[in-house]
């Protein structure tokens, strides 16, 4: 391959109807609030595990409705309950957790 | 997305073009990029429709490029547009007509801000006279040549030799069709159909028997952006916008691209060898990739001039599969002769793009 001395990178753009949306709807029946997330990263904000590890409730919602892997943040999770006390939706976000890592 | 309303919006941008008596400024780099473009729309204006048009050996640059690099200021621009002004003045015209894209947008822009800073315009007058004792007077109408090969579509297609038509399967040629971004992403209204329905070259497409194809980048940047081509280390992010488009479209199977700005041609065609290159991918069929025109070379096309006299050897990727397609007759042989048929070598061709 010609070295160019530049190369190129891959889009960022999510193509909708590529992602597998199937393992989100599944944990979406389980755990029906997880639809009522409005990504307003509360959840981020108090997880005492999310400064030194990326752990974020809104990041794994988002990861999922994009088909993307959430196992090591998921592995992050102390399970505290901290985030489903500042959720202000109200979405059991521990219970989501769990009921995610029993789906994978 | 409901077309029809598509089309309702499209025509309620329609500019209102005069349609003689033009005075043309050539552009600084297409003569190099794509040779035969520029001499193609005056030989369609004068010899094919018998229009007016008028050049003068004394144009310069527009200050465009150098003004977009960030390497002269706008004033310096201003003062070398209102001498191009001034020779317009002088020769007698009032509708002027740049052939290229970034000129136009600067043309555009420098007009817009006279009309809002008058004592700009003011001190510019001061500047041209001080520096060469001319004077000027603002042109009445300013169009892109897309927009004068648009006005004259329906005459064109009156004469046509070929259309975009597949004449052996008789269905519509695929043609993506791209705008420059100097050419109504700054000033909306100065362009056929605004920002976001760029009507010029689909209603070239639309006349000429094509079927305009919609993909989702359809109004990205080509990825020339000035900073990031010319700068090296930027380049990652020109070849990056361009890869992106390519992978949009090609699920669409276009058999063509047409382009109305200098630099997008260039750079949806030489990249699609960088990215071949690269990544091993081709876009068009066979291993061959998609070729890339003006609009002024479709438009040759369409009326029967002989490709190699439009330059289309000079392309990267290879023109054939198209002309196959249109049903135009070419010598292949001819590919790379010089005049008289005078053997001036063939190029080198790439192994990672089918080429002739
Ligand atoms: S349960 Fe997990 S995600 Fe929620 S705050 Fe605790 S560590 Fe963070
Ligand atoms: S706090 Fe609740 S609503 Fe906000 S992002 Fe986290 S889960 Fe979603």
């Amino acid at each position: 391959m010609t070295d160019f001395g530049f190369s190129i990178s891959k889009s960022a753009t999510i193509d909708m109807d590529a992602v597998d949306m199937e393992l989100y709807e599944r944990v979406c029946r389980q755990v029906p609030s997880a639809r009522i997330c409005m990504s307003c990263g509360s959840c981020s904000a108090s997880c005492v595990a999310a400064p030194y590890s990326g752990m974020s409730v809104r990041k794994v919602i988002l990861a999922l409705q994009r088909g993307k892997d959430v196992r090591t943040m998921l592995s992050n999770c102390m399970l505290c309950g901290k985030c489903s006390m500042a959720c202000p939706r109200g979405v059991n976000t521990r219970n989501l957790i769990l009921t995610v890592c029993r789906n994978l | 997305m409901i077309y029809e309303g598509k089309k309702r919006i499209w025509s309620e941008y329609q500019k209102d073009i005069p349609d003689d008596h033009w005075y043309y400024v050539r552009s600084c780099i297409r003569q190099n990029f794509f040779p035969a473009s520029e001499r193609m729309f005056t030989e369609i204006t004068r010899n094919v429709l018998g229009k007016d048009l008028y050049e003068t050996p004394h144009h310069t640059t527009c200050g465009g490029i150098a003004y977009h690099c960030d390497t002269l200021p706008q004033e310096t621009a201003m003062t070398i547009v209102a001498r191009q002004f001034a020779l317009m003045t002088e020769a007698g015209y009032e509708n002027y007509v740049p052939s290229c894209i970034t000129s136009f947008g600067n043309y555009a822009e420098i007009l817009e801000t006279w009309e809002e800073f008058p004592e700009l315009e003011a001190k510019i007058r001061e500047n041209l006279w001080k520096a060469c004792r001319r004077e000027f007077q603002k042109p009445k109408y300013l169009a892109h040549s897309s927009d004068l090969i648009f006005h004259w579509r329906d005459a064109i297609a009156a004469k046509a030799k070929h259309l975009l038509v597949n004449p052996h399967t008789g269905a519509p040629l695929r043609i993506v069709e791209h705008i420059g971004c100097h050419y109504a992403k700054m000033f909306p209204s100065k362009g056929e159909g605004g920002a976001e329905y760029p009507y010029v070259l689909a209603g070239m497409i639309e006349s000429w028997g094509g079927e305009v194809v919609d993909y989702p980048e359809r109004r990205h940047c080509c990825g020339y952006g000035f900073r990031q081509y010319h700068v090296k280390a930027n380049r990652g992010y020109s070849i990056s916008n361009t890869y992106k488009k390519f992978e949009s479209m090609e699920p669409y199977h276009p058999d063509a691209i047409i382009t109305n700005c200098p630099g997008c041609p260039y750079f949806l065609d030489r990249w699609q060898y960088v990215i071949a290159e690269q990544t091993g991918k081709t876009y068009g069929e066979n291993g061959f990739g998609i070729p890339v025109l003006t609009y002024e070379e479709l438009a040759g096309l369409v009326l029967g001039y002989d490709p190699w006299n439009l330059g289309l050897q000079l392309h990267q990727v290879a023109v054939e599969p198209l002309l196959d397609k249109m049903g135009v007759d070419y010598d292949p042989d001819a590919k790379y002769l010089g005049v008289n048929r005078e053997d001036i070598m063939r190029p080198e061709l790439p192994k990672s793009i089918r080429c002739y």
